[in-house]
């Protein structure tokens, strides 16, 4: 969305297509805040120091250009929203407020209680709006149409009418979030299943660190209805205690020095340990207490975490402890980009947001993500608006038009078609259980010979019932496509990389490794199929002092 | 577009797919309502035993503060407590929290949420005459402010007493107490009222701009404090004016005898 | 485990009916749990709209026993044991398909408030108990119920001359900005038919966000509409100080 707003803003005449309704999307659920170095509560606080922060966060595996654009341009786009009409919490001398979060030096981020993710969206959307975008809502994009190399439009279907559409574009900006469908226990919406990765793949554009799939630590896990529901890191950050069926605070022994603000892939291991190893709750989960603290002090800081869990789980977490699990969150993966201007690989196509890869490496800190959307949001609407005005008119290829109206009508003429629910549920199966938290060798190595079946299957899958409109069983056919696109790509690159960093551990090989940490992975669509290599880590010479002093830092 | 909603539900008065008894609480609001309405032109129509003084007490009704006649002779043909009365009535008819109750239970516009109206009427909201009057409800605001110093005077002159002599002196009988908690919660929901909430502060946009505007925070923060429980004093009040007024009539028509506690 | 019987609206524009299904329902489960059960195994085409599953993005709304509420937050528990739970779309607005309604009036009603404008030369010091307000107002999840069961829209079928409770609630988040310097008050008393409204309080008892939508929207600005407009003594002060129309942040 901020892409769309830069974009228009610099003349270009500007479409929005959302999957679902206008200001629905899931960054209504990032509660706790957007990272940005304003040093309005920590004075020290510059973006030099974020970026480190970000680096050593990312295990240094980041696109060091975007970590410093994003540090850099972070305090600004956040000023901006300010401007647009954003209210964020204030400080008692009426600027920004910020909190502290896991994996930053200081205060940071910027928030609205914990509904941050909803102040950011709507603002944009209304800036958006009122700016004269032209919004399609409720159509889903499945082909991008390309003139020889160049991408120059799109197709997709109304999910309401089920009707085809084709839009003629000079630039295309993906910004289509995350992959967490392919899981099976996520924070993620049915929205999540990487169209955009698939996208971009598909016209040829490389994907990066997409062995990189990070797990929150604490989501619901009880009721099964709503199990990996998020569970804000706010709550830790409150003072929240991490115990096992034991009563022990397990955290003691897995980072003795952070304790429950370890890293998210720390803390999310160490869960699945002590629930592998039977020290688990009774829903599979461990323990969150934040009852030591007095009740009226939780309400007022963990609103919606208090509601969440009274009206959802009947638990009132004032007084009992939470039972939460790690949940399928982020992927840190996705379309290489361009830092400054969100250029992917293919000309005309650009990208942003969560469906792009660099700015996090190896592990995203908590408030980057909102940070990363705006900053490159900005610049890929930038980017595209400044290809846009000087490119030729876009050429529409009628054959690549009908080949994609008759994949999706394909959905309908399968009788005795495999059920594209149940296919779903044995993807996120095997995603779940054998490319998730660990990994290793043999389970990979099933884990792909059980994709390669699920395609197979997936060329099956058909309409059981109902019509083109509104039809959820159709669009999911079309869904699994995408996913099965993404699983892949995330397992070749989990087996390629022979090591455990960030949120990627392979039981097989529990240490660094010094070259692959020099390197990201990279995915290509070739002729003959996923082409996956590593690629030296893209450095900064200017920089290279700061993160050497955050390496010599941290391993003192 | 309209006919899509007739596929779903048929429309007209009660019609809904609500199972619970919604229709209970509009009742109990047009019961309630409605006696207290009769109740309060019988006694307003009296114009007598509205002063018990016997015993040296002195319980005014609430239906007649002020005493026009002792205070300014005024003896119209009628009770003067219609001269009275109109204030009130005025102020608790264009109150917003009671312009909710009678739209729903006399008006069934609409009966209770997502539960179908009447068909066929011109609804003109609060946009046209009649109800565009509701718009001067800060007007009867200050009107019945000037009444609630008359009561708190009527109160505190309830706890005192005339001996034999002629003379003063501090006491408590059930009356006082019944007419100070009568001005107690008139007070109560008369200071939560929403014209005096935005008049205090809710029209400034800027609490904090000055000394004067975080003043009228605070006061502001106050009534809005009341006003969360409007609706609750709206009818603890309606009961308790109507009580007094009951208990000061009984005691005059000596058919209850007030007891001096203290 | 028990098995518990959903009645669910199926259909669109032309008409439709109540088709029942058997649900096997677990302990803790929603309104939403059900519907996805049954899209899984029983009835694939089964449209509904749904995003976040918490409450958060205000888009599974629908009428559960007759009630406007989110399915992802009304737990089966909570509504009467042993009886057919019945789900049918929103009623004020056209039905697409099932329980997809179009709501794409609400889209076409915001672009017509004049976004926030902030007064030239701002300084952007804004403090806590200044913003309260207005971020009480900014936690509306757009999820409609409130114009759903607004009775001006949803009986008296008045869409063209009134904007609904979530509009008041959007204005009034402008209108009580500090730094906002627009008078919106022409346009609640005209376009938006603010007058329209009769505060029955319908609006604030839906509202899954527990905005108090009548008391501290609505209200508030009825009032502000009255300063200009009907306050026969304040009309006369501005003429005769000749002032300004827009009061200014501290008064």
């Amino acid at each position: 969305m901020r892409a769309a707003i830069e974009c228009s803003a610099l003349g270009a005449k500007t479409a929005l297509i959302c999957k679902s309704l206008l200001g629905k999307a899931h960054t209504v659920m990032a509660e706790g805040g957007v990272a940005a170095a304003l040093a309005h509560v920590d004075a020290q606080d510059s973006w030099r120091t974020h970026f480190q922060d970000t680096l050593f966060g990312g295990k240094y595996l980041n696109n060091w250009r975007m970590a410093e654009l994003h540090a850099r341009e972070a305090p600004e786009r956040v000023r901006e929203l300010e401007r647009w009409g954003a209210v964020f919490d204030r400080t008692p001398d009426g600027k920004i407020l910020q909190r502290a979060f896991g994996g930053h030096t200081y205060r940071r981020l910027a928030h609205v209680g914990d509904r941050t993710g909803l102040e950011l969206i709507r603002t944009l959307q209304d800036k958006g709006v009122h700016q004269g975008i032209d919004v399609f809502m409720e159509c889903t994009i499945t082909k991008l149409l390309q003139d020889d190399e160049r991408v120059c439009g799109a197709f997709g279907y109304w999910r309401e009418t089920g009707r085809f559409v084709v839009y003629r574009a000079k630039a295309v900006v993906l910004a289509t979030g995350g992959i967490g469908k392919c899981y099976k226990i996520t924070s993620n919406s049915w929205e999540s299943t990487g169209d955009g990765h698939a996208l971009g793949y598909e016209a040829g554009a490389e994907l990066v660190d997409m062995e990189f799939v990070q797990f929150h630590p604490t989501g619901m896990v009880w009721p099964p209805g709503v199990m990996g529901l998020l569970v804000t890191e706010a709550v830790r950050g409150e003072g929240g205690i991490l115990r096992n069926n034991q009563g022990e605070r397990f955290m003691e022994k897995y980072d003795p020095k952070r304790m429950e603000l370890s890293t998210r892939d720390v803390v999310a291991r160490a869960i699945y340990t002590e629930v592998k190893e039977g020290r688990g709750s009774p829903h599979g989960g461990c323990f969150l207490d934040i009852s030591h603290r007095k009740a009226p002090y939780v309400r007022q800081k963990l609103p919606s975490m208090y509601h969440q869990f009274k009206e959802l789980a009947d638990v009132d977490i004032t007084k009992e402890p939470m039972e939460v699990g790690p949940t399928g969150h982020y992927i840190m993966g996705g379309i290489k980009v361009d830092a400054d201007t969100g250029a992917s690989g293919v000309p005309g196509l650009y990208a942003a947001g969560e469906c792009t890869g660099g700015v996090n490496g190896a592990n995203r800190l908590g408030g980057n993500s909102l940070s990363d959307l705006l900053v490159f949001g900005r610049r890929a609407g930038a980017g595209a608006a400044e290809y846009a005005s000087r490119a030729a008119p876009p050429r529409i290829d009628p054959t690549q038009v009908e080949n994609a109206a008759g994949e999706m009508l394909g959905f309908f003429e399968r009788p005795g078609a495999e059920d594209p629910y149940k296919l779903h549920v044995d993807l996120q199966n095997t995603m779940q259980n054998l490319a998730g938290i660990f990994r290793e060798e043999k389970d990979l190595t099933v884990a792909m010979a059980r994709l390669e079946d699920l395609q197979q299957r997936a060329a099956h899958v058909g309409v059981v019932e109902g019509q083109r409109m509104y039809n959820p069983g159709w669009h999911l056919c079309r869904d699994l496509h995408n996913m099965l696109i993404c699983s892949q790509a995330i397992v070749r690159a989990a087996l390629l990389r022979k090591e455990s960093r960030g949120a990627h551990s392979r039981l097989d090989f529990p240490k660094y490794d010094a070259y692959w940490g020099e390197h990201n992975i990279v995915i290509k669509k070739e002729p003959g199929g996923m082409k996956v290599q590593a690629r030296p880590v893209v450095k900064v010479a200017e920089l290279i002092p700061l993160v050497e002093e955050k390496k010599a830092k941290e391993t003192k | 577009m309209a006919q899509a909603g007739s596929v779903l539900e048929r429309n007209g008065l009660g019609a809904t797919a609500r199972r619970d008894a919604w229709w209970l609480q509009p009742l109990l609001v047009f019961l309630g309502l409605t006696a207290f309405g009769v109740y309060a032109i019988w006694a307003a129509w009296q114009g007598n035993d509205y002063l018990y003084h016997a015993q040296g007490a002195y319980y005014l009704s609430p239906f007649y503060s002020p005493d026009l006649h002792v205070l300014f002779g005024i003896q119209p043909p009628f009770s003067f407590a219609f001269l009275i009365l109109w204030i009130p009535l005025g102020f608790r008819a264009t109150c917003y929290y009671y312009r909710k109750a009678y739209y729903r239970s006399y008006f069934l516009d609409p009966p209770a949420c997502a539960v179908g109206e009447p068909k066929g009427r011109c609804y003109r909201g609060e946009k046209a005459f009649p109800f565009i009057l509701q718009n001067i409800h800060r007007y009867f605001f200050y009107l019945a402010t000037l009444l609630l110093l008359s009561l708190w005077y009527d109160a505190v002159r309830s706890f005192f007493f005339r001996d034999p002599a002629g003379q003063l002196h501090f006491g408590v009988g059930v009356g006082s107490l019944v007419l100070l908690f009568n001005v107690l919660t008139l007070s109560a929901f008369t200071l939560g009222c929403n014209s005096l909430r935005h008049l205090v502060g809710g029209r400034l946009d800027c609490f904090s701009c000055s000394a004067a505007t975080r003043t009228r925070y605070k006061l502001w923060s106050g009534v809005s404090l009341l006003n969360l429980k409007h609706a609750p004093w709206a009818w603890i009040s309606l009961f308790a004016v109507g009580f007094a007024d009951l208990y000061v009539r009984l005691c005059a028509m000596g058919v209850w005898h007030d007891v001096r506690i203290f | 485990m028990s098995i518990r019987t959903f009645s669910v609206w199926r259909g669109d524009r032309n008409g439709g009916r109540f088709v029942e299904y058997p649900v096997e329902v677990e302990e803790g489960m929603v309104v939403l749990d059900a519907i996805h059960q049954i899209q899984r195994t029983q009835a694939q085409d089964l449209a509904c709209r749904w995003n976040c599953k918490a409450a958060k993005c205000g888009s599974c709304g629908a009428e559960v026993n007759g009630r406007p509420r989110l399915m992802c937050k009304t737990r089966l528990d909570a509504l009467p044991a042993g009886e057919m739970v019945r789900i049918q779309p929103l009623k004020t607005f056209p039905v697409i398909r099932d329980l997809v309604t179009d709501v794409s009036w609400n889209y076409q009603i915001n672009k017509k408030i004049p976004p926030f404008a902030p007064r030239p030369g701002a300084s952007w010091v804004m403090r806590q108990q200044d913003v309260n307000r207005v971020q009480e107002f900014r936690k509306c999840i757009e999820c409609f119920l409130c114009q759903n069961v607004c009775h001006v829209l949803r009986e008296h079928e008045r869409k063209s001359e009134f904007y609904g409770p979530r509009f008041f609630v959007r204005i009034a988040s402008l209108q009580m900005h500090p730094l906002d310097s627009l008078d919106r008050r022409p346009l609640l008393k005209n376009e938006a038919g603010l007058g329209l409204c009769n505060i029955t309080k319908c609006c604030t008892e839906v509202c899954p966000e527990d905005i108090h939508i009548t008391d501290n929207a609505i209200i508030p600005l009825k009032e502000r509409v009255v300063d200009r407009y009907y306050d026969p003594v304040q009309i006369l002060l501005r003429k005769i100080r000749g002032a300004k129309v827009k009061n200014a942040p501290g008064e």
